[in-house]
């Protein structure tokens, strides 16, 4: 009875000593998080106005906005996803459901891997040269390509663990009902991880929009408000990249609106695109 | 379908086999005739030349301990094993008199004639309509109407249609398990295969819908071919009409399921069903 007793007190100490040291460990994460969030708010909530959606930006020492960089933004990251998001989806669906013979797959995962781990800046160099270099001038396309080669690999990296984790035993049902291959996976296997899948395309919009280095070398800038893809264009990062480390203190102010409407606009898209794909089955 | 029971409890124990015999039968031929079969996954050997008749009409059990191969057999039935590289069987298994092994045959084809539920319920995610007429959709293009009726017909058939008739948008993933397992055998009966394998279909479920199954198993054989993996030998024993006890890959008996309970002709046999084994 006393031994168990010792025994039971051992394993209450160590619980809470597991516990404590876990909550310590998501207290570290959380409060950077929060840190980050609070700066964030603190130092942009002031440069937050109306003028920031519809003025461009300004010369220093003037007033204006961001509206040319969130325009230019928006069109590089509507245009990335719009063109990696099919083709990761595919290719996750090729490397989970049609790659399990021959060397294809393991090779295609590989590189992919390689690609989702290439530090940004070494694809807007590759950008630079295979396109940027040879029409000679910067463009919204360049951008556009760039945050692509970003996108791809995320998406294709999470569709494939999506759909690995839907059991075999749904697969053979409907296998079993007679369905071919390609409408097992698109009614079946796709469905029931369409949160999962959805989850990598945010994820990659996420990180591109964010992205700085690739669209330096790339889209570049622009002071003006410009819907031409094929010229250069503004965008959020690279304008907070700028501003920022200007000594204007307007344009140190819009910086910080920027980061601001970045992260907002994140978590916004998150948070619509969720509620709206939780209603279907 | 009474006659039939009739005449094959008339029959010799080696015709029922499968053994090739001289006495040619005016009996109906059997729906599934297995000869010769192996089975290997990768260099294991699952299944060891296999000879067996399915009776059209009927339930047949297949009994045995874990690992025995008795899912193994059914699952090359239906060629469920052709999504997984490596495993691959040899011999025949003629289908209304043609061999499904056949590299020619359309594995989608024969799926749609001959159904499968499994031992996990596994509804799509999708609601109670669209799970059953998913199947049907596959080979028949039925008018709007139609297949309200079908999708009716088939939960009916699965006594599951009280149950959710007035709730066929839900998600069918908000069953219980054993009302899922249920739409699963509905989504099954309706495409109208010629013959359900059921593998373990009530390992998972409570005794209440277990029972439900087994009724539901009684009911379906007056128009389909029934092959049925079980755990449980008082299941095999209530439900069937013939049972196979396997060991090791190897059909070590098969008969009348009376008989196999009865008076076994194999100690083997004997031993697993009386419990001193396995």
């Amino acid at each position: 009875m006393s031994d168990s007793s010792v025994l039971y007190r051992k394993r209450m100490r160590t619980n809470r000593a597991a516990l404590i040291l876990s909550l310590l460990a998501m207290a570290i994460g959380m409060g950077f998080l929060a840190w980050i969030l609070i700066v964030l708010v603190y130092k942009g909530f002031g440069a937050l106005s109306l003028s920031l959606f519809t003025q461009p930006t300004p010369a220093p020492g003037s007033e204006g906005g961001l509206s040319n960089a969130i325009l230019g933004s928006l069109m590089m990251v509507g245009a990335s996803t719009f063109i990696a998001t099919p083709i990761g989806i595919l290719a996750g669906v090729y490397l989970s459901e049609f790659g399990r013979r021959g060397w294809l797959a393991p090779a295609t995962r590989f590189i992919n891997d390689i690609l989702l781990s290439a530090p940004s800046i070494v694809i807007g160099v590759f950008i630079y040269a295979v396109y940027v270099a040879q029409v000679q001038h910067f463009s919204g396309w360049a951008g556009s390509m760039a945050l692509t080669l970003i996108a791809i690999p995320v998406v294709v990296r999470t569709t494939e663990n999506m759909l690995n984790l839907v059991p075999s035993t749904l697969r053979e049902a409907a296998t079993a009902l007679g369905a071919p291959r390609w409408k097992v996976v698109l009614h079946v296997v796709l469905r029931s991880a369409q949160a999962g899948v959805l989850t990598g395309i945010l994820l990659a919009i996420a990180r591109i929009s964010g992205e700085t280095a690739p669209l330096l070398f790339t889209a570049l800038n622009n002071q003006f408000t410009s819907f031409d893809l094929n010229g250069p264009m503004a965008n959020l990062p690279v304008v907070i990249f700028q501003f920022a480390m200007s000594p204007y203190e307007n344009w140190n102010s819009l910086a910080w609106g920027g980061a601001i409407i970045i992260t907002f606009g994140v978590l916004c898209l998150n948070i619509v695109v969720r509620t709206l794909f939780r209603k279907k089955i | 379908m009474q006659t039939p029971v009739a005449t094959k409890r008339d029959m010799p124990f080696s015709q029922l086999r499968g053994e090739p015999s001289s006495v040619v039968s005016d009996d109906a031929p059997p729906k599934i005739k297995i000869r010769n079969l192996d089975f290997f996954y990768g260099s294991f050997q699952g299944l060891k030349s296999i000879n067996l008749d399915i009776q059209e009409g009927m339930v047949t059990a297949f009994i045995g301990p874990s690992g025995c191969g008795k899912s193994t057999l059914l699952r090359t039935l239906n060629r469920m094993y052709d999504l997984y590289p490596g495993q691959r069987a040899t011999g025949e298994i003629l289908l209304n008199g043609r061999n499904v092994l056949d590299p020619d045959q359309d594995v989608n084809a024969l799926r749609a004639k001959v159904g499968m539920v499994f031992q996990k319920p596994t509804p799509f995610p999708m609601s109670i309509y669209e799970n059953i007429a998913f199947g049907v959709r596959l080979y028949e293009s039925l008018s709007r109407a139609d297949m309200d009726n079908r999708v009716e017909w088939a939960l009916r058939k699965a006594a599951l249609w009280d149950e959710v008739k007035s709730k066929l948008n839900q998600s069918g993933l908000s069953l219980s398990g054993g009302q899922q397992q249920r739409l699963c055998i509905a989504r099954g009966v309706a495409v109208k295969p010629e013959v359900l394998l059921l593998d373990e279909p009530t390992s998972a479920l409570d005794p209440i819908s277990t029972a439900k199954v087994e009724e539901l198993v009684h009911e379906l054989k007056s128009e389909y071919t029934i092959a049925i993996v079980t755990h449980n030998m008082q299941q095999a024993a209530r439900v069937s009409d013939y049972t196979a006890y396997m060991y090791l890959g190897e059909l070590v008996e098969f008969g009348l399921t009376d008989e196999i309970f009865i008076k076994p002709k194999r100690k083997e046999t004997e031993d697993y069903i009386t419990g001193r084994f396995g």
